[in-house]
């Protein structure tokens, strides 16, 4: 193929698509209201996931020390756990400050219960507070912790506390929406495919006489497919960009009430982050549904 | 030209539509095909531009073995062959220049020769001032002439004509009889099955009949011969 027939064919499928007019609308319409569907559940799974990985981060361990431990033996401890490879962070909380906080998350409703409690009488231990990389190995590295009192004459550690149970249940959820999200996102991609494609077909099987026309006039089947492929990428790209702006215009306003919501406390996603990954998606997804279901249509009357 | 030796055609229902054919069309032939409807005048048509395979029996044409042919050569067989039918067969989102400027385009020809050879056919079928028309806004004739343009456009040296005149009145199809036989004097093989009786009596031209698959008349400036 010369370079000039390229060009006539690219020429051809661009006019074609204004050509078919309301034939076209159907097609790309189709596309749009598919990857607005498929678009929607991204954000909403992206964003469930970022919400599951910050509540997965804010797990830490509790690392209750006894009463009687002194300066010495703490920064043995906290040196030995920091020195873990699974280990982020080890921070040291005084009693002291661990009633301050203590009363600050009871809230102004408990201070009457507080109420006596001060320096001189404290019931609360020293604790180390750690925080792990990979949220899942809390429970290990609990453990492995837990371990260290073996080593120690003195057993300097009280207890060691990370919400056994719960974490497990927490990660469990956090998982379950992961792939949930996930295998919904693939099943509606899978779905808008079919889709798509069928809205093609039905225009393209309107088509059917002028291909047997065209093949009459001695047109080889690469000559007819090419503008055929060239429109269904092209009403792709359109139907695709069009998906992106709407959801733009509709994360962004969504995300700006949200952010203004204290109440809600979410965090969403900047769209900043996430345009190139879904956009990119979407136009993919789109040209290739638009390719796939106008060459694939077409390759049976070309048999003729 | 054309040339058929023994050729049978019969259909996976089982209908036998050409039962031992053989014939021969030379150049410059100017040739009618009649018969009653479903003799199988159709069927030999689409044997010639490769519609159709034959099931037994050689064709060749302009020196191609037409029913031994690859399908991917198909398409350069019939770019030297133009097709005419009754129901004009234009690509209805294509103006009349579009059209016949298709078949050029098919060929890969550059759009300057494209242009200078389109609007001299055009001129030949007299409609050159309605090249920016689409089919939807011609009258039957106009399209048929556009639908010849585009057939002759790419210089066949064969043009084979299916009832070209079946959805035209009487005076339309002179019209266009006319123009196809100034194509013919230019030298160009001509093929046309057609029920038109006063034609084929007016304008006496070779005459094949076509009767239960096998040709029963082959008449030089023969006459139609039925009574409908």
């Amino acid at each position: 193929m010369s370079f000039k027939t390229f060009l006539r064919h690219m020429r051809e499928g661009f006019k074609n698509v204004f050509r078919n007019g309301w034939m076209s609308v159907a097609s790309i319409t189709s596309i749009v209201v598919s990857l607005f569907v498929l678009g929607v559940f991204i954000l909403l799974v992206l964003n469930v996931n970022s919400i599951a990985d910050k509540a997965d981060s804010q797990v830490q361990i509790n690392v209750h020390l006894t009463l009687n431990t002194d300066q010495k033996m703490r920064e043995t401890l906290q040196n030995e756990i920091g020195s873990m490879p699974e280990v982020s962070k080890v921070e040291f909380v005084s009693k002291e400050q661990g009633l301050i906080e203590f009363r600050e998350d009871m809230g102004p409703d408990a201070a009457e219960l507080l109420e006596g409690f001060d320096e001189d009488n404290n019931p609360l231990p020293d604790k180390l507070l750690v925080e792990v990389i990979e949220p899942t190995t809390v429970p290990f590295v609990a453990d492995k912790i837990e371990a260290l009192n073996k080593t120690h004459d003195e057993q300097p550690i009280y207890k060691v506390n990370y919400g056994k149970g719960s974490v497990e249940t927490l990660f469990k959820i956090t998982r379950a929406v992961r792939n949930i999200g996930f295998v919904f996102v693939a099943g509606l991609a899978l779905m808008s495919m079919f889709l798509i494609s069928n809205t093609i077909r039905v225009t393209i099987l309107a088509r059917r006489k002028e291909i047997g026309i065209m093949k009459l006039v001695g047109a080889t089947n690469a000559f007819i497919r090419w503008p055929f492929f060239v429109e269904g990428a092209l009403i792709g790209l359109i139907g695709s960009l069009v998906t992106s702006g709407v959801l733009y215009i509709g994360y962004s306003s969504l995300t700006r009430s949200v952010q203004g919501d204290p109440m809600l406390g979410l965090q969403m996603i900047p769209f900043d982050e996430i345009w190139v990954l879904l956009c990119g998606l979407l136009v993919g997804l789109g040209m290739l549904i638009g390719i796939w279901g106008s060459t694939v249509s077409i390759r049976k009357f070309l048999k003729v | 030209m054309i040339e058929m030796q023994d050729v049978w055609k019969t259909y996976p229902n089982g209908t036998h539509a050409l039962q031992g054919i053989s014939v021969k069309i030379d150049r410059n032939e100017f040739v009618y095909v009649v018969g009653p409807s479903g003799a199988g005048k159709s069927t030999f048509m689409k044997l010639i531009y490769r519609e159709e395979t034959p099931t037994k029996g050689q064709i060749s044409v302009g020196g191609f073995n037409i029913g031994k042919l690859k399908p991917r050569k198909i398409p350069y067989v019939r770019r030297n062959i133009g097709v005419v039918f009754q129901d004009f067969r234009l690509l209805p989102k294509l103006t009349a220049y579009e059209n016949v400027a298709f078949a050029m385009e098919v060929i890969e020809a550059p759009k300057k020769i494209i242009k200078k050879r389109v609007n001299e056919v055009l001129d030949l079928v007299g409609l050159r001032s309605k090249a920016n028309r689409e089919p939807s806004q011609l009258s039957g004739g106009e399209q048929q002439r556009i639908a010849i343009a585009r057939a002759i456009v790419n210089n066949p040296s064969v043009i084979i004509a299916d009832e070209p005149t079946g959805n035209l009145d009487p005076e339309t199809s002179w019209g266009i009889m006319q123009l196809l036989d100034e194509i013919n004097f230019r030298g160009t093989t001509i093929v046309m099955a057609t029920h038109n009786r006063d034609i084929v009596n007016k304008m006496r031209k070779r005459v094949l009949a076509i009767e239960h698959g096998n040709i029963v008349r082959d008449q030089v400036r023969g006459e139609y011969g039925y009574e409908f």
